[in-house]
């Protein structure tokens, strides 16, 4: 744990200094504690037994001005502690979050959503709370512990060997307990994913649940998991439930070991009845020192499992950069696959595109069109380098996508993905994700185009209407019109509608590519539709089937040369009613 | 995002009700446990206390009394010593047994609560999922359960041995002396007034940070779920700059409150120590003077009696925090299993059935013929086949009592028909397949399916009548046989792969690497939407329901694929009564009758060419003159 969280402090920097500074106040706070029970000592001897009223007060004054800088020193260390660690934890979030800002598609495919929220809130909450233990509690007790035994072993130094057999039995004994309770404890966590994701499945599916009438049968598998947690937490926790007898048995031994021999010593003469109330104030420390760091260790085994899970996202290695010496501009909107083979997995036996080849001039329009799963979306987001190409090679402008700067790339290419995502704020706020210097003239026009002002000037508000999170407040087709005018604000070289009309009409779908066609000439345009009325009228039409193409050419052409476009034609127009008879 | 912290202040008069039942589940399967552990912490807290008080005795009646002696006989010390070893062990042993059993009783009481909170989850009605996020019902079964697991096994035992213990300590004080138990009063008292204020204090402080938290959690999950938009605008900037924002005033919140949090622990504990010195010093004076007869072993061990009071005041003080946290979470996960649960009164079953010499007869085996099962009151019944008539007679239905969806809602259904509903988004054609099935009821009117009010069928066997194919596909983590064979828990693979094959999803199962032992995630992300589809069909395929509900099914399928399945499925369906829900129209030309629906009302019925003979909405929407709009 410790090396994870070393790692991780070097990943993101942390307040070193206000760090520091907490170690300083904790470290003095253990000498005033360890001070006070020696004060106390001597104002047993020296005044109460002594009789001496004088020798009291003396004794009194120093111990308040022990307590005294004690408080303060407490105070501080604990303020600057709270300070370093929710910088830590401010730093591990923004590192995170900065990291994810750099990932590629294939980065984020292989964390799940859920997932990297967790991990940038309750498990920076745990490392925040682990850092502060390192800082803090993980000083002092070893401090104390040390400081302790100094202090008996100068007070009496036969006594205090007493603490030295004792000790090593407690310290294995809390060692044996985190050895065995850890990875128990990491199963437990394990199992956790397991009865959340059991959870979390059957409120999304409620509704398959209750009409397939499986009620018992998922209580059965949640209970499964559940019995499964209950299992391994006791047998972890039981484990650790051996630290509080343990301890027990520690403090009594060195209770009775320094009441016979003190007391034996006290009549002796070698020892006063100051020195062994201290020694047994000292016992209490020493062995209460031990005990923090047991639980310290505890501590850190559960939040072991969230620094693995952050530096999981540090780790992660990007696999789309800009090379060391880009292009920045994109010269036109011409597109070109040069045998394309694509896999999102790449040690995949098959792949998802097959030997992809073909050529697009800038302005052309570009229908693709293919059954469910033959690999549309996959083929156009290698045009933006959204993932990177298996084998050959893709072109735009003339030049390979990997020659270029990333942003730049992109921001010559609007893209309109098939699950698209609105963001809660004003309509006029999303659409300036386009440009944001945009001005409201261009929105507006942006709009237009996108068949998108119509409906929004019906709005009380118009394009200050407040869009809730996911734009949950407006229809499936004015959500894509919204997105569509969102990527022409771009003002795009190349533009691609993956599915993008899928919920608006036939007819406002016909006056949208009607506008982009007018209003955008030198666009290139990517049109995947299910419609075969969407990409009739495209310069090219692509058919994919299983990944690969099995036609190219206009609507006349396919339908002369090309089955499967034929077939769906069909299905589409006539066939419908075919059916009937 | 303010949902996260909604709830904190009304429900913390709810504590003491959480607590009382909280109390009812430890006894309920734990009550003779939770006796010894009682014992055991008694024993534990005295043995702990007699500890401090053993040094007085040792000091006066033992060691000093030997001082003066030339031959000290050390066997009366010894004895004493020997004494408190033997008490000292009883007291480990005690500890040992109740945290032993303390384990058991909290992870067993927090299994139950689990249980039974996923239990009752699985008994409420639709409305209930409706009216809550996901986000705020998962927090039942991490965050609340969380806390009441410190709750359970880490602060009640303590707290309560704490109580034992102060209580213990308190009586040894004013044994030894009055004079000085006043001025460990005094001192808690200081101690408390501080604390408390500080506690206080820093409370405003986590309030804020709380909602400092809601918020920025709010952003990073909406920001997450739109990344790969933020990438295809090169919005990683943008984002960042206002993240920081959020993440810089989450730091500030964070920190003042943590820092006075932090300043709890040295207050108490530093405070604690000004109580030892006066004690030291007041008793001393009064030994010197000779007040109240303190002996200079009552003074020893009253200091430490007073040390050990330290330890637990400050365990009461920190743990009190996380027991108010853990009762409002109690009380939380109390509130979900008190929701209402889905009324059924009906007592109809649904049976499989074969004919005999022409009378309807129950049988164990799937026969293919479904019949109700109608109790005539007398312990006799009356058997129905079950044709698939579904009949609606002038329902009114609102999701709210004063909202009203639909409006006189008349629709006959004949056994074997395909029915259509067509209509805009939130015209009332989902709302209208889930009366069916009873995920709501409705206002007015009446609902009968073969001539049975649908309110006498029980729930399950209703339900069980009607295959429900949706457009959201839900799918379970787990294989893809499995999936399949969700609808029909008995399957053999052979008839999971008729379903498959059906659906025609046996197509690209096939291709994937593992075929159908290709496991899937719940959110199925690794397949295309169509995909899904295609297994949710093959699902309630191999289910084979009398009668089915199609809400969008095939919307992400593309229309050659649907095509196949669709024809597929009307081969499946002959005979049987099936209702479709689509915005593609292609989709539902050949429905017996299709009903179109605005604004809760049906306003057109007929077959396909019946509606574009009448050239109103339908032959419109079919034209393209008017816009559907698919979620």
């Amino acid at each position: 744990m410790f090396n994870q969280l070393q790692q991780l402090k070097q990943l993101v920097g942390h307040y070193n200094k206000t760090a520091n500074l907490t170690r300083l106040f904790v470290i003095l706070e253990v000498i005033m504690d360890i001070m006070i029970p020696f004060l106390i000592a001597l104002l047993i001897d020296n005044g109460i037994q002594a009789g001496d009223l004088n020798g009291i007060i003396q004794y009194a004054i120093l111990l308040i001005i022990a307590a005294i800088l004690a408080l303060v020193f407490g105070v501080l260390g604990g303020k600057y502690a709270a300070k370093a660690s929710s910088g830590f934890a401010k730093n591990l979030r923004q590192g995170m979050f900065y990291k994810i800002q750099e990932f590629s598609f294939k980065n984020i495919d292989k964390f799940s959503t859920a997932s990297l929220v967790t991990r940038l809130t309750t498990d920076v909450t745990n490392m925040q709370n682990s850092y502060q233990m390192s800082i803090r509690i993980a000083l002092r007790a070893p401090f104390m512990l040390v400081f302790s035994l100094i202090m008996a072993f100068s007070i009496h130094p036969r006594m205090s060997l007493i603490f030295l057999g004792i000790l090593p039995v407690l310290g294995t004994g809390l060692f044996f307990i985190a050895k065995t309770a850890h990875p128990i404890f990491k199963r437990v966590f394990k199992t956790y994913d397991k009865l959340n994701n059991v959870v979390q499945e059957n409120l999304r599916g409620i509704r398959v649940v209750k009409s397939y009438v499986r009620e018992n049968f998922e209580i059965d598998k949640f209970q499964d998991v559940s019995t499964n947690i209950f299992k391994n937490f006791v047998k972890a926790e039981r484990i650790v439930a051996l630290n509080g007898p343990l301890m027990q048995f520690s403090v009594y031994s060195s209770i009775i070991l320094i009441s016979w021999f003190g007391g034996r010593m006290i009549v002796g003469g070698s020892l006063t009845t100051g020195e062994l109330v201290s020694l047994i104030t000292y016992a209490m420390q020493i062995l209460m020192s031990l005990m923090m760091v047991s639980m310290v260790m505890v501590m850190f085994t559960i939040s072991r499992a969230s620094a693995d899970r952050i530096l999981e996202v540090f780790n992660e290695e990007l696999d789309l950069t800009s090379p060391k010496h880009p292009v920045t501009t994109v010269k036109d909107g011409s597109v070109r696959f040069e045998h394309v083979y694509f896999s999102y997995d790449e040690e995949a036996k098959n792949y998802v595109l097959n030997d992809i080849h073909f050529h697009v001039n800038e302005g052309e329009t570009v229908g693709i069109i293919g059954g469910t799963g033959s690999a549309k979306s996959s083929l156009v987001q290698l045009i933006p380098r959204l993932y990177d190409v298996t084998k050959g090679k893709v072109l735009v402008g003339g030049i390979d996508v990997r020659q270029y700067e990333i942003k730049a790339l992109r921001d010559a290419i609007g893209m309109v993905l098939q699950k698209n995502v609105l963001f809660s704020g004003t309509i006029k706020e999303n659409l300036r994700w386009g440009d944001k210097n945009a001005s409201d003239e261009e929105i507006i026009a942006a709009s237009k185009l996108a068949h998108a002002d119509e409906f929004i000037e019906q709005f009380p508000d118009r394009y200050d209407t407040y869009l809730e999170e996911g734009g949950t407040n407006v229809s499936g087709g004015q959500k894509q019109r919204l997105t569509i005018a969102r990527a022409l604000l771009k003002k795009p070289k190349i533009l691609i509608l993956d599915d993008s009309t899928s919920a608006v009409d036939t007819k406002t779908d016909a006056n949208i590519r009607r506008a982009l066609k007018e209003k955008l000439p030198n666009t290139t345009k990517f049109i995947i539709a299910q419609r075969i009325t969407s990409v009739m009228d495209a310069d090219k039409i692509i058919v994919l089937d299983k990944g690969r193409i099995t036609g190219i050419g206009t609507h006349e052409e396919l339908l002369q040369t090309n089955e499967i476009y034929r077939e769906v034609y069909e299905s589409q127009t006539k066939g419908g009613i075919s059916q009937d008879a | 995002m303010p949902k996260l912290f909604r709830q904190n202040q009304a429900q913390t008069k709810n504590a003491g009700k959480a607590l009382k039942r909280l109390f009812s589940y430890m006894t309920a399967k734990y009550k003779w446990l939770l006796w010894i552990v009682l014992i055991g912490i008694i024993i534990s807290s005295v043995v702990g206390v007699a500890g401090s008080l053993f040094l007085e005795i040792l000091i006066d009646d033992y060691v000093l009394p030997l001082v003066q002696v030339d031959n000290p006989d050390f066997s009366g010390l010894a004895r004493a010593v020997m004494t408190m070893a033997g008490i000292f062990l009883i007291g480990v042993f005690a500890t040992f047994v109740f945290n032993q059993l303390m384990v058991i009783i909290s992870q067993g009481v927090l299994k139950d609560i689990r249980d039974d909170m996923f239990k009752h989850m699985q008994s409420l009605p639709l409305k209930y999922f409706d009216t809550h996020t996901h986000g705020d019902v998962m927090s039942h079964y991490t965050n609340d359960t969380d806390t009441l697991r410190q709750l359970l096994s880490q602060s009640l035992p303590q707290v309560f041995a704490s109580l034992i213990t102060v209580v213990a300590v308190f009586s040894a004080m004013i044994m030894l002396s009055f004079t000085l138990t006043v001025v460990v009063i005094f001192w808690l008292a200081v101690m408390f007034f501080f604390s408390g204020k500080v506690a206080n204090k820093s409370g405003k402080y986590f309030m804020k940070q709380q909602q400092a938290l809601g918020k920025t959690n709010g952003f990073i999950e909406e920001m997450m779920n739109g990344q790969k938009v933020i990438k295809v605008f090169n919005h990683e900037e943008e984002t960042k700059k206002e993240f920081d924002k959020l993440n810089e005033e989450l730091y500030e919140q964070a920190s003042q409150a943590h820092q006075l949090a932090n300043m709890l622990m040295p207050l108490m504990g530093n405070l604690g120590y000004f109580q030892y010195i006066s004690i030291a010093i007041i008793g001393g004076i009064m030994a010197i003077n000779g007040v109240g007869g303190l002996t200079l072993g009552a003074i020893a061990s009253f200091l430490q009696l007073s040390r050990s009071l330290q330890g637990p005041i400050m365990q009461v003080s920190q743990q009190l925090n996380a027991v108010v946290m853990a009762l409002a979470g109690a009380a939380r996960i109390f509130d979900l299993m008190d929701e209402e649960v889905e009324v059924d009164e009906g007592n109809v079953t649904l049976v499989h059935a074969r004919f005999e010499n022409g009378e309807l007869q129950e049988t164990a085996e799937r026969t293919g013929i479904w019949a109700w099962k109608i109790p005539n009151g007398d312990g006799t019944f009356t058997y129905k086949q079950l044709l698939g008539d579904v009949r609606f007679e002038n329902v009114d239905f609102g999701y709210s009592k004063d909202k009203t969806v639909l409006h006189d809602i008349n629709l006959y259904a004949k056994p074997g028909q395909k029915v259509a509903f067509v209509g805009k988004t939130g015209a009332g054609k989902t709302t209208i397949t889930n009366l069916i099935n009873r995920f709501y009821d409705i206002q007015s009117g009446k609902i009968l399916y073969d001539g049975i009010d649908i309110k006498q069928i029980k729930k399950s066997d209703l339900r069980r009548s009607l295959g429900i194919v949706l457009q959201d596909t839900h799918l379970f983590t787990g294989t893809i046989m499995e999936n399949i064979r969700y609808g029909k828990l008995d399957a053999t693979d052979e008839e999971v792969y008729a379903a498959a094959k059906l659906a025609h999803a046996d197509g690209f199962i096939e291709m994937l690497p593992d075929g159908y032992n290709t496991v899937i995630s719940g959110d199925g992300s690794s397949l295309s939407q169509g995909q899904r589809q295609l297994i949710a069909i093959a699902r309630a395929a191999i289910a084979d329901p009398p009668v089915m509900i199609l809400d969008e099914a095939t919307s992400s399928i593309d229309t050659r694929t649907e095509t196949i399945v669709q024809r597929a499925m009307d081969a499946l369906m002959q005979g049987r009564t099936v209702f479709v829900i689509a915005h593609r129209l292609s989709t539902i030309q050949n429905s017996d009758v299709i009903m179109v629906l605005e604004q809760g009302r049906i306003i057109e019925r007929g077959n396909h060419e019946q509606l574009l003979a009448e050239k109103g909405t339908y032959y419109q929407l079919y034209t393209g003159g008017f816009e559907i709009e698919a979620m």
